[in-house]
């Protein structure tokens, strides 16, 4: 689903956001990117979204070589990708249905097909309730789960998240997590960045780690559950 | 159907892992059934738009209708004119001295088939003796004719031609076609002061020709501007709608349909400028005609001059956001 052959990304000034980095995941994995403020994390997702080209190296995401992507073919890939923002990056001047359905709309799909979708994603993130309110009414978990909703709408294959607990208490955080392993269970392939590190020892995933643009750590999550199941604290 | 129901099924329940790519799908009418949706939805959405703030859209739109307006005014002033001096009789008039050795039944004759040419209105005969009377009316050299043993005035025949071979161009090839027939010695014209109306009218027009093409720039320029500043305030959105999978098309319709309204509404708002201004003028110029015995009224802007007006005004609202549109929606890309 994604891979990365010593790719990296290189700013003006010679400054590297991500050096060589080696990476394959999956269809259907769950991996979980950690590392400090400024280790790459954003800069890897940002890379698989097309928000920034690697400045060498490959980058393959859903089977597409990244580098060959022309300017206007950039909106179809973003289409296959779900992204889920840290400070969530709603629309406050329209409704939560309006929100969730705009994916539909970018995609052309009728109107009947996007009443149905938009309720059903509302209702597995739990706001049918609140279609018709404004973000602005809403907690900070509820916008989030608005922006989860807008992410899965359109079903594609590839759920990027960063920080999406990055403003919650752990409580809200764990409702959010375990709503991305529903929708990985059913074979969407779920990338979350995060600095989260008790939550991600928790779940138990696979879990890479950058430091310094380098990808330093790639830990099955296995053996960090049985650990959690040994009831050792990290 | 059965491929919604499905669809929901999905995700309601969690179903099959298969995720589908996100495109439409559907058939090739569904497909242009939901791009006119797609436009309908942006043309209707922008006009909701420019009606959340009326005091801003409608200065902008005054401002423009004020700009279409005064070439459009301008315009129909002059054809106004046009159409006073259509009016003027003798206005281009031909006199066609006969040869000496005429006589009356050919002169009648030539009379005839003068009447029967599509560009003559009308013809006046002028005999001889009549030209003697008149000169010795009109002039001092009355008595000097006296001498002379025989009438020197040949017969003249002044032509009128119709309204439609009055300009300049028409009467001249006129004049020349009557000058070559047997019977005329002199075909004459007093064409100066048409000419000297028909130049001043030449450079009326290209006067508004010029403040019309001045004024449509400063429409495309208003409209830029104020696509631009609303593409600037909307930047968060266009943001994350390029982050979601919008295309550059779907991005630029909202505002370049907003363009599009705010040339339609701003041609409307000039029509009803011009209309009003004229009926204002309308009166005045009544008593101003009663004055010298006339019965002119103004012409208001005629039904294709109108969809001409508001053709131009939508062309230049589009073309001004697509100017904007263009320079600056390229510039902002999520970071």
């Amino acid at each position: 689903m994604i891979q990365f052959n010593q790719a990296g990304k290189r700013y003006e000034g010679g400054r590297e956001g991500l050096s060589q980095v080696d990476l394959h995941i999956t269809p259907g994995e769950m991996v979980f990117l950690t590392g400090h403020s400024g280790a790459g994390k954003s800069t890897l997702l940002k890379m698989i979204a097309l928000i920034e080209r690697a400045t060498y190296g490959q980058v393959i995401v859903n089977g597409k070589n990244l580098s060959r992507v022309r300017r206007g073919q950039i909106p179809y890939v973003r289409r296959d990708i779900g992204i889920i923002f840290q400070n969530h990056k709603l629309l406050y001047d329209r409704s939560v249905f309006d929100n969730v359905a705009l994916p539909l709309v970018i995609a052309g799909h009728g109107h009947g097909e996007i009443q149905r979708r938009v309720r059903a994603a509302l209702d597995k993130v739990g706001l049918l309730d609140k279609e018709k309110r404004f973000p602005i009414m809403l907690s900070g978990g509820e916008q989030q789960r608005v922006g989860i909703a807008r992410a899965v709408v359109n079903k594609p294959p590839l759920l990027l998240a960063d920080e999406p607990t990055g403003n919650l208490d752990p409580q809200l955080s764990a409702e959010i997590m375990h709503l991305f392993e529903q929708f990985n269970q059913v074979g969407v392939t779920v990338l979350i960045a995060t600095h989260d590190i008790d939550l991600i020892s928790r779940l138990g995933h696979r879990t890479l780690t950058l430091e310094q643009g380098r990808l330093v750590g790639d830990s099955d999550g296995r053996r960090a559950t049985v650990e959690a199941g040994d009831g050792q604290v990290p | 159907m059965a491929r919604f129901r499905k669809t929901e099924h999905d995700v309601a329940t969690e179903g099959s892992g298969k995720r589908g790519a996100s495109t439409g799908g559907g058939s090739i009418i569904d497909r242009l059934h939901a791009y006119g949706l797609a436009h309908l939805q942006a043309l209707v959405f922008s006009l909701g738009r420019i009606s959340h703030s009326p005091v801003s859209s409608f200065m902008t739109i005054a401002v423009i209708a004020i700009a279409l307006a005064m070439p459009s005014g301008l315009h129909l002033l002059l054809k106004n004119f046009q159409g006073v001096s259509a009016g003027w009789d003798n206005a281009a008039q031909v006199s066609l001295f006969l040869k000496q050795d005429i006589n009356r039944s050919s002169v009648e004759r030539l009379d005839d088939r003068l009447r029967a040419m599509v560009e003559i209105d009308s013809v006046t005969i002028i005999a001889p003796d009549q030209a003697l009377a008149e000169f010795r009316r009109l002039s001092d050299f009355g008595d000097a004719l006296k001498a002379l043993s025989e009438n020197p005035f040949p017969t003249v025949l002044l032509v009128q031609p119709t309204m439609a071979y009055s300009a300049p161009a028409a009467v001249k090839s006129l004049l020349q076609r009557l000058s070559h027939l047997p019977e005329v010695e002199v075909a004459q014209l007093d064409m100066e002061w048409v000419e000297r109306w028909y130049a001043l009218m030449e450079i009326g027009k290209r006067a508004v020709l010029i403040l019309a093409i001045l004024l449509a720039m400063a429409v495309l320029l208003i409209i830029g501007n104020t696509i631009r500043l609303a593409i600037q305030s909307r930047r968060d959105e266009i943001e994350v709608q390029k982050l979601i999978g919008a295309t550059d098309a779907f991005i630029r319709r909202p505002f370049l349909y907003s363009g599009f309204w705010h040339g339609l509404l701003g041609a409307i708002l000039a029509w009803v400028l011009v209309t009003v201004s004229l009926w204002l003028l309308d009166g005045p110029v009544q008593r101003l005609s009663l004055l010298y015995d006339g019965n002119f009224s103004l012409q208001s802007l005629t039904f294709p001059a109108s969809l001409l007006l508001l053709l131009v005004g939508m062309l230049l609202g589009y073309g001004g956001a697509r100017i904007a549109v263009g320079r600056h929606l390229r510039d902002i890309e999520p970071s």
